[in-house]
């Protein structure tokens, strides 16, 4: 470990708040990246059962 | 071998084969990626010693340095597909053109703004109109240019056409991103890693940087894998195999949710 402790890892030297926005930020776009496709693909599969269901009928 | 080639050209046209390949490599992607970003960011927050010149603001290279490189190389893989859809009609090779470009545009967008943060410590300022920033902006507007030519036109084979005129005729940006630093006296600083030389940084400071980068490809390639996927559904509703899979499904949903009296039968 390369800080002697917690608050000075959260601190970084006064740097703390960049790079913890930049890993914030970071974070929050891959997020969306996963669960946007995930969304969507239970909609289509929901949107194309419901299709097939009717074409049954 | 040229069999060999023309048999791989068939499969990757085919996108039945794209969807049961890409579902069997996707929680590799996924596991691989996740192991190696956790590693590296944990590794470079933590452990790796802060930098002499900037001290802990360098910690920031750990995702922007692969976030930059990722963003020109998907556009480059944008404008391959692009060109293989225009001339040897690969559809398959067009549905990739396309949802590569709202991923690259969120990839550049983290390499903007992690660099502009990262700026404000290091140069003091935010943003200058440098030749790297400027031209990764550009990059950004190219991704986003793609996207709103799959929106505006209504013709799926229309907006395909120009949506890979535009990423191609566009990546001439990319060596000029590149060589910008070089080209230009500019606050950027020169790129830190290279293929052809060895890295400028310590072991315990380079080590973490090529784990997330390397994960943060295999996630790249997760995320095209799952956009890719929901396109091919969509397209291809009409075909056999797409709607014995939707069965399958069916069933499988109707065993687990469908039936509680079965469902609680079997708990016991």
């Amino acid at each position: 470990m390369f800080f002697d402790s917690f608050s000075s890892f959260i601190q970084m030297g006064n740097h703390g708040i960049y790079v913890w926005l930049c890993y914030g930020f970071f974070s929050a776009i891959v997020a969306a990246n996963f669960i946007s496709p995930m969304i969507t693909r239970h909609k289509v599969i929901k949107d194309l059962e419901r299709q097939m269901r009717r074409e049954q009928k | 071998m040229w069999q060999a080639l023309s048999r791989l050209y068939y499969k990757l046209g085919s996108p039945k084969w794209f969807y049961e390949i890409s579902g069997r490599w996707m929680p590799w992607f996924l596991i691989i990626g996740s192991v190696l970003m956790v590693l590296g960011i944990v590794w470079g927050l933590a452990f790796a010693p802060a930098d002499y010149l900037q001290g802990n603001s360098f910690r920031i290279i750990y995702i922007h340095v692969p976030a930059a490189m990722l963003s020109q190389s998907a556009y480059i893989i944008m404008a391959v597909a692009g060109l293989v859809g225009l001339v040897w009609k690969m559809k398959m090779s067009f549905i990739v053109a396309k949802v590569i470009a709202p991923i690259g545009a969120s990839v550049a967008i983290i390499a903007l703004v992690t660099g502009a943060i990262w700026g404000k410590p290091t140069w003091g300022t935010y943003w200058v109109w440098d030749a790297r920033l400027t031209s990764m902006l550009i990059l950004m507007f190219l991704y986003f240019g793609v996207i709103a030519i799959h929106n505006a036109i209504e013709s799926e084979e229309m907006a395909n056409k120009a949506a890979a005129v535009l990423a191609i005729v566009g990546s001439i940006n990319i060596p000029i991103i590149k060589y910008s630093v070089e080209w230009w006296n500019t606050l950027h600083q020169p790129a830190t890693i290279t293929l052809t030389s060895k890295p400028t940084m310590v072991p315990e400071m380079f080590i973490p940087l090529a784990l997330t980068i390397i994960g943060f490809y295999c996630w790249f390639g997760f995320w095209v894998f799952a956009r890719t996927r929901n396109e091919i559904l969509l397209r291809e509703h009409r075909t056999n195999w797409v709607k014995k899979l939707l069965i399958s499904k069916v069933t499988a949903n109707d065993s687990i949710v469908g039936d509680p009296e079965t469902n609680n039968r079997a708990g016991e």
